[in-house]
């Protein structure tokens, strides 16, 4: 029993950070109604920037701080300068300019911190958390800082202006164009939010699978198949999706023979799978009627 | 929101319409291209050959995820896991039961044709971005399938397979490399030749109906899920040979070769070569075999820069890849003529 609820809150730790990847992955989703492949290596980058600005000496919640800023103008700029011209291309031009943007990013961060594995420091220690050996205090910082992240967008998309004017950008653009909303800015400003979530998806996750330029590739396939689970269309099926798939993983290494950790990729392809041909639409998200 | 809750999308579309003259070349180029292809070797060295041996394997492997989405559009970022199936379908066939190479072949079209229509099956019900996600999961998730415990007798694990590389055959005076270039030019032209046909006959009709619109096509009749799975197969299969050509080439087969690098070459190559345009697949196929050898000439790790740049500046400046340089090359020559 003891097993069972360790591997199910060590599936809760990082399904939040699935959580987070899903989150970005369908905040940029609804605003653009494409799936963002660069959004993994997004997230290594800032996670290397942030690395790089303690290895010059930065407290870590300042470099945190410093990532965030970062990645979400980061964000911006590759909107405004690379997708903004892409808006009304074919879906296959879309495809290969976020191939595009994955093979950029990947490349360049090699390029500039080489491909060895690094350390990548947490700040809440590696004990037992609260003296139980259930969970580290890692672990629980990342659920914490996942939470938290989680009720903050909660009360920005619920009860700020800014945060209406996104949710009416995302679902009715013409009406929202009429009533005043900048809808382009909008979605510049969701890709700033997105690319800053999955910072902190990065920045939790490092800690773990240690500091890359491959480092995101699994956890953006898990990332993906927590937004297929959860519905590409409900940001917060992302995040309960995440979760499931986070549980779903650990007790699947640990209870059936021979997945472990070599069969974690073929799990995820086989989730993606199936969800999209039992329920496309996923657990909360809304079904999409084509017009012919 | 509720789940019953309908949202009406106005459809964007998958891939630009090709029209199907545009999709191949006029016989007098074909016959030139084809003139350079056989005469080049006879002037290069070995290791030259080898890489105009590759070339031809990247086209086709072009090819096929040309015929899926230039013809069907349907995506695909998965091809690398197809290509991976028949390479190790003709390294296991020729190192466990001493087949012969050129017998490997056909064998490996057909077992990815199973592949690539089985996964056709769960496919069907995806269009546009699911599709690309359900195969850039299955690329992903290809080498880890590959490396699995109880395949390891077979596939031998992360080690990989040894293929040994066929001599001439009837005592021709030619070298490994030579003849294995000859043999890979026969295939490739029989199944360019087999992929022109195929798009100009009924099913590559059905194909472009489908591609252009789904519901129109099936109200005229087309039966989209047996025709959408049919480009899959046939896509997969023409990987798959590409994929035994290519182990045979190599004279190897690991799983750490067929990652998701490879299908996001041959994805970039198709697009760099034309969307739905046949003959740009071995201009694709030239992009990615030789762009990341000249980077990686100058910096390690530098060639996924240059990729990525090079795809964005196709995207925004010849979006038609090269058949619209072709288009354009042709174009200028014509004024030039006239004055």
């Amino acid at each position: 029993m003891e097993l069972f609820t360790n591997q199910v809150l060590a599936g809760i730790a990082t399904g939040a950070i699935y959580a987070c990847m899903a989150l970005a992955v369908v905040m940029i989703y609804q605003a653009i109604d494409h799936l963002n492949f660069a959004q993994g290596e997004m997230a290594m980058f800032s996670t290397f920037i942030s690395w790089q600005l303690m290895q010059w000496g930065v407290p870590y919640w300042a470099a945190f701080v410093i990532t965030l800023a970062f990645s979400f103008v980061g964000g911006i700029a590759i909107e405004r300068i690379l997708f903004k011209p892409l808006a009304k291309a074919p879906v296959l031009t879309n495809v290969a300019g976020f191939i595009a943007l994955f093979a950029i990013i990947n490349s360049s961060a090699g390029l500039i911190w080489d491909f060895t594995i690094k350390q990548y420091p947490t700040p809440f220690g590696s004990a037992p958390f609260l003296g139980s050996q259930l969970i580290s205090t890692h672990q629980a910082g990342m659920i914490g800082v996942t939470v938290l992240l989680l009720l903050g967008l909660y009360f920005f998309f619920q009860y700020t202006r800014i945060g209406l004017a996104m949710r009416a950008a995302a679902s009715v653009p013409e009406s929202a164009r009429l009533v005043g909303i900048n809808t382009s800015w909008m979605i510049a400003l969701g890709w700033g939010m997105a690319s800053a979530i999955g910072s902190i998806a990065g920045m939790l996750i490092a800690p773990v699978v240690f500091l890359e330029p491959n480092m995101m590739g699994g956890v953006l396939i898990y990332g993906f198949a927590a937004a297929v689970l959860g519905g590409l269309t409900s940001p917060f099926g992302a995040v309960v999706g995440g979760f499931l798939v986070g549980i779903f993983e650990n007790l699947a290494g640990t209870y059936i023979p021979g997945v472990g950790n070599e069969l974690k990729l073929p799990i995820a392809l086989a989730l993606i799978i199936s969800v999209l041909v039992v329920k496309p639409a996923g657990l909360f998200g809304r079904h999409i009627v084509k017009r012919v | 929101m509720s789940a019953a809750e309908e949202v009406v999308a106005e459809g964007h579309q998958a891939v630009e319409a090709v029209p199907k003259r545009a999709m191949t070349l006029g016989t007098g180029t074909s016959l030139v291209v084809l003139a350079a292809l056989v005469i080049a070797p006879v002037f290069v060295k070995n290791f030259i050959i080898f890489q105009m041996t590759m070339l031809l394997i990247y086209g086709l492997a072009v090819l096929a995820l040309n015929i899926l989405t230039g013809g069907s559009g349907q995506f695909s970022l998965g091809q690398s896991a197809f290509y991976a199936v028949g390479a190790y379908t003709t390294a296991v066939l020729m190192e466990h039961f001493n087949v012969n190479y050129a017998l490997t072949l056909p064998i490996a079209g057909v077992v990815c044709f199973g592949f690539g229509f089985l996964f056709g099956q769960p496919a069907l019900r995806l269009s546009g971005v699911y599709l690309a996600l359900a195969t850039f999961a299955l690329a992903t998730a290809m080498p880890q399938l590959l490396k699995l415990n109880f395949l390891e007798h077979w596939t031998g694990g992360v080690q990989g397979l040894v293929v040994t590389k066929p001599d001439a055959p009837f005592g021709l005076p030619m070298s490994q490399d030579m003849w294995l270039y000859y043999f890979t030019l026969a295939v490739t032209i029989a199944i360019y030749i087999f992929a022109v046909n195929l798009l100009r006959s009924r099913s590559g009709r059905a194909f472009m109906a489908i591609r252009d619109n789904e519901i129109a096509a099936s109200a005229m009749g087309v039966d989209v899920a047996l025709y959408k799975t049919l480009a899959f197969g046939v896509s997969a299969a023409i990987t798959g040979i590409a994929g035994s050509l290519g182990a045979i080439a190599v004279q190897f087969v690991a799983p750490d070769s067929y990652t998701i690098t490879l299908a996001i070459s041959l994805f970039l190559g198709m697009v760099v070569g034309g969307v739905g345009w046949l003959p740009g697949s071995i201009v694709g196929a030239a992009f990615i075999i030789f762009v990341p050898n000249i980077a990686e000439g100058i910096s390690k790790g530098l060639s996924g820069a240059v990729f990525g740049v090079l795809l964005f500046l196709v995207i925004y400046l010849v979006p038609h890849g090269a058949r619209q340089v072709a288009i354009l090359g042709q174009q200028l020559a014509g004024k030039l003529r006239k004055s």
